[in-house]
């Protein structure tokens, strides 16, 4: 489904991603960890068309498509989907408003009806109760006054209703108490499915406890330094990064992207 | 020394029949206003009220009295004028002027008996004691040129009049319609009473049928009485050539609450002036304003906010979005009296610019005389966030979509103040065209 080819990415001329080589087929989960500044969140950006970062070299195919060369509004039709770290508040703009205009311009290009305000609603509900979200939700603007845990809950619930083909998922356990993150990680596994496929971005191992990966690859310093199975992540998370960045390059000293 | 253009605005200058009598109390106000604005003319860019306004193109124009006989306007040539299809809406009271003349026709005023809804001019001819005890008492035609040549004009407009007590569910519309085929100039005149304990819902607008270049200069002043709770709209969507000046001079009595909707759609120029004087105790008042800018269009927005009594509370936000090589002035005084201690006020101007041509001269004014007062203001220009409009294309939306729904949120808090649903919903969809066109317009570029 995505094949990443010796991808290199930069912002304001420093180097943050240097030759990421990574494939994921239809129906696999992949976790990708790393230290801080090693270029996670950098590469769930440039996947997703994020237009301040400049690719230098490489080539991402997704379904066969030059998926570098889309527009991100036109990834998120052919169904890239990225849940974001620090979702952005949009005031005046309400959350059903938002996401229906959003649903309905993948639907329209999947050769699907636009869903009226009702029809709409019937849709989500279901997908609310799922991640525990109030209703009252839908009325306010999207992500405005949401505590962090509503704001991470409220991406699992734009990926459920956008039923994305790829998701990356960005530090979404991040700033979750054990609750929300179960109920968060409930969401993921009922998105899982043999058509789906997912990048699950991470610092911690804790959310792999919960939505257990296929494959886990660790990135230092803007390369993908080890790829395992699931229990790569509980070596990880015994004995630390230090461990592996011993094995890659130095990192550069005062590089820091989150 | 007068201008070509004021001489001639000033032939137009007449009097009714009713007034034409030596001694009628408006035929005084009338020719004391007309000596002032002898002695003010146009203002000048020299005067810091008008720095960033330049109206010498005004004097160069020669207008006439707007045409009031022989103009007929029907129904069907209001249809698609957002503004009046908000007028004709069931469940609104309307009064419609054409050309400055109240038009028995398109107006509706089915009120309950105790509210007078009318036009001014039968009003002053029937010889109300409210319009005598009024009108012209509070918008300072000393000092305002454009008040001044107003209140020389007072002839015709709506008069409103609500008794003390009395809860009017029903908004009461007036519409001012321009149909002018040749430069005209229209001075559009205002009574609003509201009396003690009393609650209304005003909306006034301004729109231009046809693309002639024309002046409409409006004065509407606001008594509100003690306790009442009045909420004014003044809603402008003039046409593409107009020059559109206005003044809202509002009196507030004890613990009255007000408050006043000003929105600028239309237009080539407009100057709006909203004065509120909390005169009583306990008043309180909500000024919100929006502003949308294109192509060359000008607005000025000036607003004072006279605490003169203690305990009273003011709440401001004007918000402005500009596009192309468009320009805007918000000029926000707040004055706190002597006497008036344990003011509240907060005043807020944000700024959206969508063009790197557009700009904004944006001034909020403290004028603190008593001590113990809370007053805070805050100003805010800024172009669309680069990472909410990420965040939106992520989501599928494209980036015209992107920017034409952030801009539409940063203006939605301010029609969120409006208790009119209806009324609040046109606007809406009003907003949502005018901002795609513009996206739709930067995109061709």
């Amino acid at each position: 489904m995505l094949e990443i080819k010796n991808l290199h990415a930069s912002i304001e001329g420093r180097e943050i991603l240097r030759g990421i080589n990574l494939s994921v087929n239809a129906g696999e989960v992949h976790a990708i960890m790393g230290p801080n500044g090693s270029g996670k969140s950098t590469l769930a950006h440039v996947l997703a068309g994020r237009e301040s970062y400049q690719i230098t070299a490489g080539e991402v195919l997704f379904e066969g498509k030059d998926l570098l060369g889309m527009l991100p509004e036109e990834r998120a039709r052919e169904g890239v989907f990225l849940a974001f770290q620090y979702p952005v508040e949009i005031a005046g703009v309400s959350n059903m408003y938002f996401l229906r205009a959003a649903l309905n311009t993948i639907r329209k290009h999947r050769g699907l009806d636009e869903l009226d305000a009702i029809d709409f609603l019937k849709t989500v509900r279901e997908k609310m109760k799922i991640l525990d979200m109030d209703e009252t939700l839908m009325n306010r603007p999207v992500n405005e006054g949401f505590s962090g845990g509503e704001k991470k809950r409220n991406e699992i619930f734009q990926m459920a209703v956008l039923e994305p083909k790829l998701a990356i998922l960005d530090e979404t356990d991040s700033g979750l108490d054990i609750d929300a993150l179960r109920i968060v990680a409930d969401g993921i596994n009922r998105l899982r499915g043999p058509d789906r496929a997912m990048a699950l971005v991470t610092h911690y191992q804790r959310l792999l406890n919960y939505v257990v990966p296929d494959f886990v690859h660790v990135l230092a310093d803007g390369r993908i330094v080890k790829s395992g199975g699931k229990d790569l992540a509980h070596e990880l998370e015994q004995k630390g990064y230090a461990w592996l960045e011993e094995t890659a390059e130095p990192v550069k000293s005062g590089v820091s992207v989150r | 020394m007068i201008a070509t253009t004021e001489k001639q605005l000033l032939s137009t200058f007449g009097f009714n029949k009713t007034l034409n009598e030596n001694g009628h109390w408006l035929r005084d106000i009338r020719d004391r206003a007309i000596a002032r604005f002898n002695e003010l003319g146009f203002p000048t860019t020299k005067l810091e009220d008008w720095k960033y306004t330049n109206v010498s193109a005004l004097a160069k124009i020669p207008f006439e009295a707007a045409a009031a006989d022989g103009v007929i306007l029907t129904r069907e040539q209001l249809r698609g004028v957002f503004l009046a299809e908000a007028a004709f809406a069931e469940n609104c009271n309307r009064l419609v002027f054409v050309n400055g003349h109240y038009s028995g026709e398109l107006s509706s005023p089915d009120l309950c008996d105790q509210v007078i809804a009318t036009s001014l001019a039968k009003a002053i001819h029937d010889e109300s004691p409210s319009v005598r005890a009024h009108l012209a008492r509070y918008a300072a035609y000393d000092l305002r040129a454009f008040v001044a040549l107003n209140t020389a004009f007072i002839e015709d407009g709506a008069f409103i009049e609500v008794p003390a007590g009395a809860v009017i569910e029903t908004p009461i519309h007036i519409l001012y319609v321009s149909t002018s085929t040749e430069p005209a100039a229209s001075h559009p005149r205002s009574l609003i009473v509201v009396g003690d304990r009393s609650q209304a819902r005003i909306i006034e607008s301004h729109v231009g049928l046809g693309d002639e270049i024309y002046l409409t200069n409006a004065v509407t002043e606001i008594i509100a009485g003690q306790n009442s709770v009045v909420e004014h709209y003044k809603l402008q969507d003039e046409s593409h050539s107009a020059f559109h000046v206005s003044t809202v001079q509002v009196e507030q009595g004890r613990d009255s609450v007000v408050t006043s909707h000003s929105i600028s759609l239309g237009g080539k120029l407009t100057r709006n002036d909203v004065t509120v004087v909390l005169n009583g105790e306990g008043a309180e008042c909500s000024l919100n304003g929006l502003y949308i800018t294109s192509e060359r269009q000008h607005v000025d927005n000036h607003t004072v906010i006279d605490h003169a009594k203690p305990h009273g509370t003011s709440r401001e936000l004007y918000k402005g979005i500009l596009c192309d090589k468009s320009s805007a002035v918000f000029d926000g005084s707040i004055i706190v009296r002597t006497d008036a201690q344990k003011t509240d006020s907060r005043q807020s101007n944000k700024n959206l610019l969508l063009s790197e041509e557009a700009t904004i001269n944006s001034k909020p004014q403290l004028e603190i005389n008593a001590d113990d007062v809370k007053c805070a203001h805050g100003t805010s220009i800024g172009h669309p966030d680069e990472a909410s409009i990420f965040y939106l294309r992520s989501r599928g939306i494209d980036q015209r979509e992107a920017q034409a729904l952030l801009t539409y949120g940063f203006a939605n808090d301010v029609l969120d103040r409006m208790s009119i649903e209806g009324l609040r919903v046109r606007l809406e969809c009003a907003l949502i065209a005018r901002l795609s066109h513009v996206a739709q317009t930067r995109s061709r570029e």
